[in-house]
């Protein structure tokens, strides 16, 4: 991380002084007043291309471009601010022992009944690590984009958006109550909308933003159910009140802390990309790619896994959505790596991946180790932002190429590449070592966070459902197995072996420029320092022999200990402390020995094996078949869920609209009108004009009457 | 003496409402609305001898009330013959739906 060396430069052995949080809504506001500056002028630019459009044109030589200075500025600019002030708290609580969060209140946001919640921020271990990853990265990100974007005419609109998603995104990791969160949840949600289809003119890209949205929906109420169910047995929502009377107030495995945490863990499946609700990440990188390495790999996506660390409590109370969680999260990241292996947009290959590796989180959240997912989210965060900008530089060098040559062919499109390492050495080794830290090679950050993931896997079979569990490590191990492979293939089709691109088109691909090469830089070191923040104790003691002479040794387990401590008492009381072995034997170091040796045998295996391949551009590739085909089908999934969801509900709509609405409601509404109409134009015929007739009806009236009166 | 009143009161009323109810002729249902009106003032007179003062003053009303209204009805009988040069009631039905 970063601050490794920054927390060294401060000076040690300080006493330990109370945390006093830093201008914490500053963290929150600048990226919302980066939002309305980026906004208006957003908005005047598109106010003056459409009058450009009405006068007749249309053409890009008529692109003003001289807001996109200030853009360029203000866009990175409000982030990089607020990941200063972060970094400024982050100094102040690493000095200081915090053990309860600190909630800052704004102001009183709705009193209704017996319902009271403040508009809060709550900063303690947890939200700021959530914090130094959404502004550190997102500002890494915000800078790539300055160079990936710089030619596109919603340039302004792009940032808004963008600086929008980092308020929503901060919002939900600094809420200090269930509904400050929810705002957050859905604002990311829009924003995700607004990007995937930010060139919405294109049908595709539009309709895969509505789908991410419909999707998360049907997360979003799991979210509001288990908010529901959380206000009627705590009869409040805030974080630290709920977490604190969730042991006395809920019976452990009891019917509503289990409703409660599932409902929860829709809502994060969701978010989070899982079975069943996983369809609409890889449709999501329609959305251009440093959007898909921010709010799809990077943050967004992580929230479901941050959501579960943060209602930790909950989830510990409660062993059978444990295990649910843990078990959906091992198929998930099993299902999308089978299908990564076969995908050949290079985005779509990274968006499976981005899939299988946040099951690897929930699997982590799931076997109790809050701590290690939330490890798992940071590496990944950094590992999978660095292959996603790569593969943005990637397809902006192929998209050029193809451009100058006016080629029609696909640029995200793997087998169109080929031997691309030549001209652009950067994000070569780049994203080599983005791929070591994923497939978990040793000493790279991806190793030592879905090591520790595998482990407590193993260790959670000695406690509840062993034969569960057993399984799950398994196929946890296999899954690692298989990362290794779909990556390196990657690698291999994007940069090795020769050039598909054809002679022409071969002399216009160039490297990235520079804006975009050094956050590629930065992260790559990032992928590889990260994982040292949590070098478990036992494999520093025995392999490295610095057990307690590194600083770093298991710091991000004692640093999220006062978060965490709670959830794994609980867990130790109920389930007893695990025994410190895998299933079938061994301790941490040979397993993680073991797993870093085979994922690097299967890195050179496959790389020799596809150095081999005979790959031919996309235009002249045949039809995939046999196990292939399902894979490159993505196992049918969509195709499953357009038969039994999609159009039995599009059928459910037709229904109502056809039958309920248009002949039922219309029918009613309709048929008093006209039983009104028929009934005035009969009572009409008594109107004759005729003033005899008016008189005679008086005074037979009058007669009626009297005759009442007297008689 | 208040019997005799009251059913002279009671024949005229009768007279004007058949009158109202039978005839065509504008001028004479108006006629006969008046009937109707003196009748009811009869009836206040002689009740006022009995009860009180109140009756021959509300007497004035009604006479004060329709000389007013045979004016005014007059005046609209007046000018329907100047437009249709008759004043037969089963010619006017305009006003309806």
């Amino acid at each position: 991380m970063t601050l490794a060396p920054l927390s060294g430069l401060l000076q040690e052995g300080a006493q330990p002084a109370a945390y006093e949080p830093v201008l914490p809504g500053l963290i929150v506001l600048l990226p919302l007043l980066g939002f309305l500056f980026n906004g208006v002028l957003a908005m005047r630019v598109g106010a003056r291309a459409a009058a450009a459009v009405r006068a007749g044109d249309d053409g890009p030589e008529h692109q003003d471009d001289g807001h996109k200075r200030w853009v360029t500025l203000v866009g990175p600019g409000v982030v990089g601010l607020s990941f200063v002030v972060v970094l400024l708290n982050f100094a102040g609580m690493f000095h200081a022992d915090l053990h309860d969060p600190v909630v800052v209140s704004y102001w009183s946001w709705m009193v209704t009944g017996a319902l009271e919640v403040d508009a809060a921020l709550q900063l303690d271990q947890l939200s700021m690590i959530m914090m130094l990853v959404v502004t550190g990265v997102g500002f890494l990100i915000h800078v790539f984009s300055v160079g990936y974007m710089h030619d596109d005419p919603g340039y302004a609109r792009y940032f808004s958006y963008l600086n929008l998603f980092v308020f929503f995104m901060l919002v939900l990791v600094l809420g200090a109550s269930f509904p400050v969160m929810f705002v957050g949840w859905e604002g990311v949600g829009l924003c995700s909308y607004l990007l995937i289809g930010f060139w919405f003119r294109d049908r595709e890209k539009a309709d895969a933003g509505k789908k991410a949205f419909i999707v998360n929906r049907i997360g979003d109420f799991g979210f509001l159910v288990a908010m529901f169910l959380v206000f009627t047995a705590f009869g409040t929502l805030a974080f630290p009140e709920v977490f604190a009377d969730a042991p006395a107030l809920l019976e452990y495995g009891g019917v509503t802390v289990t409703a409660i945490t599932l409902f929860l863990f829709l809502g994060a499946a969701g978010k989070s990309a899982q079975i069943p609700l996983y369809v609409w990440l890889p449709d999501a990188m329609a959305g251009p790619t440093p959007v898909s390495a921010l709010i799809h790999a990077a943050t967004m996506v992580t929230a479901g896994v941050y959501m579960v660390a943060r209602t930790s409590v909950l989830f510990a109370l409660a062993p059978v959505s444990s295990a649910v969680v843990a078990a959906v999260g091992v198929l998930t990241a099993l299902l999308a790596a089978t299908i990564a292996l076969a995908q050949y947009d290079i985005k779509k290959v990274l968006a499976y991946s981005t899939i299988s590796q946040l099951g690897y989180m929930f699997l982590a959240v799931g076997v109790g180790a809050y701590y290690v997912g939330i490890f798992h989210l940071m590496t990944h965060a950094f590992f999978k932002a660095l292959l996603f900008l790569g593969s943005g530089a990637v397809i902006h060098a192929m998209h050029h190429a193809l451009h100058g040559t006016h080629s029609d062919a696909d640029p995200q499109d793997m087998r169109n590449m080929g031997g691309l390492r030549t001209s652009m050495p950067v994000t070569w080794i780049t994203m080599w070592i983005a791929t070591l830290a994923i497939a978990g090679i040793w000493p790279l950050a991806g190793f030592f966070s879905k090591d520790e993931i595998i482990w407590y896997a193993g260790l959670a079979a000695s406690s509840s459902y062993p034969a569960l569990f057993t399984v799950l490590w398994v196929l946890a191990l296999a899954t690692a197995l298989l990362t290794a492979i779909y990556m390196t293939r990657l690698m291999v089709m994007t940069f090795h072996g020769a050039n598909r691109t054809g002679r022409e088109e071969a002399r216009h691909l160039h490297e990235a420029p520079r804006v975009m090469t050094i956050p590629l830089i930065l992260l790559a070191i990032l992928s590889v320092v990260g994982g040292w923040v949590n070098v478990p104790e036992e494999v520093a003691a025995s392999v490295l022999g610095l057990a307690g002479a590194l600083p770093t040794s298991e710091w991000l387990h004692h640093w999220l200990e006062p978060i965490t401590a709670s959830a794994t008492e609980i867990r130790y009381e109920h389930l007893g402390e695990p025994a410190h072995a895998a299933p079938f034997g061994g301790g941490e170091v040979l397993w993680a020995g073991l797993s870093t040796l085979a994922a690097l045998a299967l890195v050179l295996f496959t790389a020799r094996a596809a150095a081999r391949w005979k790959v031919v551009p996309a235009a002249e590739a045949a039809v995939p078949t046999g196990l292939k085909s399902l894979l490159f089908n993505k196992w049918y999934v969509d195709e499953f869920y357009d038969r039994f969801v999609v159009q039995p509900v599009l059928a459910a709509s037709r229904f109502s609209w056809r039958v309920i609405d248009a002949v039922l409601i219309d029918g009613a509404v309709n048929g008093l009108g006209l039983v009104t109409r028929a009934g005035g134009a009969f009572v009409s015929l008594f109107q004759t004009g005729q003033v005899n007739t008016y008189a005679l009806v008086l005074t037979l009236g009058v007669l009626a009457i009297l005759g009442f009166v007297v008689f | 003496m208040l019997t005799e009143a009251l059913t002279t009161s009671a024949l005229l009323f009768v007279i004007g409402t058949f009158g109202v109810l039978v005839r065509r002729n504008a001028i004479i249902m108006f006629l006969c609305i008046e009937l109707q009106l003196n009748a009811v003032n009869l009836a206040l007179v002689a009740f006022s001898r009995y009860v009180g003062v109140e009756g021959q003053v509300f007497v004035f009303f009604v006479m004060t009330v329709a000389a007013a209204e045979a004016a005014v009805g007059l005046a609209i009988i007046i000018s329907i013959f100047r437009h249709y040069r008759t004043v037969n009631v089963d010619n006017f039905n305009l006003l309806k739906w």
